[in-house]
């Protein structure tokens, strides 16, 4: 079963956002990586660039394929986790945390688009069968 | 629910992430692509091939059956050694690539591709029918690869002295019968190994006998990255009916001597050759980072477009890496269409990496050498 950590937010296409006063983090969930495989190509959106809500804003690929992120929150980019551009496996080896993949500083307060761990939890579960 | 192999339980038993292949449960991974790939490169992994379809053809008729049939001749053939060929249609195209092993002047075996089975045993057996000789499909044995450079020095803790000895002494694509086992210095990782066929019953115990030994399962993800790497063609990516061996890097496997052999396909493949083909298969390596995917478009300036057959990443080489048709007399550099963008790539010849080594060098630096 995966880890889905009961602080964050989630999206329907398998993002996680941590809000830490004004700030979002932005990653994919555990589940995204174990269906992707060994991730082995990051591309990240740039910095000072304002996105939209639902807007393609960054491309994770593995071996066997590409992954569109797609933006949870609508904002402005204000940091980019560089780490991942030489070791995008960071991705698979700590989603939550050493995989994140960029900051926000959102436009709005609260997104009602975003699943509770609970909603994202029953996500998974219906899309496994 | 899709066709089990003996080794299916285990796969599971190691933990593998089972997906279809061809309508078979095959292990894609047993936790990490990458690192089951570079244990091949730098030490010694084991692969589950009994998804592959095995035919004995046996009887006087034989030989005189696959020169009509396979594109190679196995008259170059002695005992005990294999031959890399295709099985083409009257058109020229590849119904399939196999290997054929000569055991004996009646007795040969085919090797042929799980995604092809049904067609495969069909024409098989229509081309059969006006010549002397019977084809059994050993749906009875399993399949096993191990390669990797550390492989022969674990065979000695394998097998006992005599076969240890029989299997070490095999030239390059050469099969020896050791009591159950059937061992054929082959594989499909561009690495030093053997694929080993016996029987499914037996096949559970000797898996688990390898992995004891330290050789590690690796999945359907790395043996395509690792044959990719090798530029070794996939059948269904890089070839299939539509085209012939001679636009597939392929020419090299078809037997045009003596003149007066006429494999099925070959009036149609002197056609071709005589009014000149106008593709090539070659190898691809991106020149940034990203991963190159099967079917993008590729540009070559002043000859056309051509397309990726087979792209992927490959772990060795840090590179995207693709195997793709491109119009003859490509060389140098080319342009490949992704997301939008038109990406630069460098064009060589295949193998990327033999031996765990880099083989290709680009044209452009042969140009400044």
């Amino acid at each position: 079963m995966s880890n889905i950590p009961k602080k964050l937010k989630y999206s329907k296409t398998h993002e996680w956002v941590r809000k830490d006063d004004d700030v979002l983090t932005i990653g994919v969930t555990d589940h995204a990586q174990t269906m992707l495989g060994d991730l082995v190509y990051v591309e990240l959106p740039e910095l000072e660039l304002d996105i939209e809500a639902g807007q393609e804003c960054a491309v994770i690929e593995s071996v066997k394929a590409a992954a569109d992120i797609y933006c949870p929150v609508s904002g402005e980019v204000i940091e980019i986790n560089e780490a991942l551009l030489e070791n995008p496996q960071l991705v698979n080896e700590d989603p939550y945390g050493k995989g994140w993949l960029f900051r926000m500083r959102a436009f709005e307060n609260e997104n009602s688009e975003l699943l509770t761990p609970d909603q994202y939890s029953k996500l998974v579960a219906s899309e496994a069968h | 629910m899709g066709k089990k192999t003996p080794l299916y339980d285990c796969h599971l038993q190691s933990h593998a992430k089972i997906v279809d292949f061809a309508g078979w449960d095959m292990p894609l991974h047993y936790g990490s692509q990458l690192q089951e790939h570079h244990q091949v490169r730098q030490d010694a992994g084991l692969f589950d091939v009994s998804h592959m379809t095995i035919i004995d053809v046996k009887g006087s008729g034989t030989a005189t059956y696959l020169r009509k049939l396979l594109a190679n001749n196995i008259d170059k053939l002695t005992y005990g050694q294999a031959l890399y060929t295709c099985m083409l249609d009257e058109q020229g195209g590849i119904i399939d690539d196999l290997i054929v092993y000569k055991i004996s002047d009646d007795f040969y075996r085919l090797v042929v591709n799980s995604g092809t089975h049904d067609k495969d045993v069909a024409w098989l057996t229509k081309q059969a029918q006006s010549f002397k000789c019977e084809l059994t499909e050993r749906t009875d044995l399993a399949m096993l690869a191990i390669q990797g450079p550390k492989v022969r020095e674990k065979i000695p803790q394998l097998f006992n002295a005599e076969q240890a000895k029989a299997i070490l002494a095999l030239p390059v694509f050469y099969a020896t019968t050791c009591d159950n086992y059937f061992i054929a210095r082959t594989g499909y990782t561009g690495e030093e190994g053997f694929e080993i066929i016996l029987s499914g019953a037996d096949a559970p115990a000797f898996w688990q006998r390898l992995l004891d030994h330290d050789i590690k399962p690796c999945g359907l993800g790395a043996r395509d990255t690792l044959r990719l790497e090798a530029g070794l063609n996939l059948y269904g990516a890089d070839m299939d009916e539509s085209v012939s061996p001679l636009v597939s890097n392929l020419a090299w496997t078809i037997g045009w001597e003596p003149q007066d052999r006429s494999f099925i396909g070959r009036s149609a493949l002197e056609e071709q050759k005589q009014k000149g083909v106008k593709q090539q298969l070659v190898g691809l390596i991106l020149e940034g980072s990203g991963v190159l995917r099967n079917h993008q478009k590729v540009i070559v300036e002043g000859l056309g477009e051509g397309e990726i057959t087979s792209g992927s990443f490959s772990p060795s080489l840090g590179k995207g890496i693709a195997l793709a048709r491109v119009p003859v007399g490509t060389v140098g550099l080319c342009q490949v269409e992704m997301r939008g963008k038109l990406i630069t790539a460098q064009v060589i010849k295949p193998p990327f990496i033999r031996h765990g080594k880099k083989t290709f060098s680009n044209m452009m630096e042969r140009e400044n050498e």
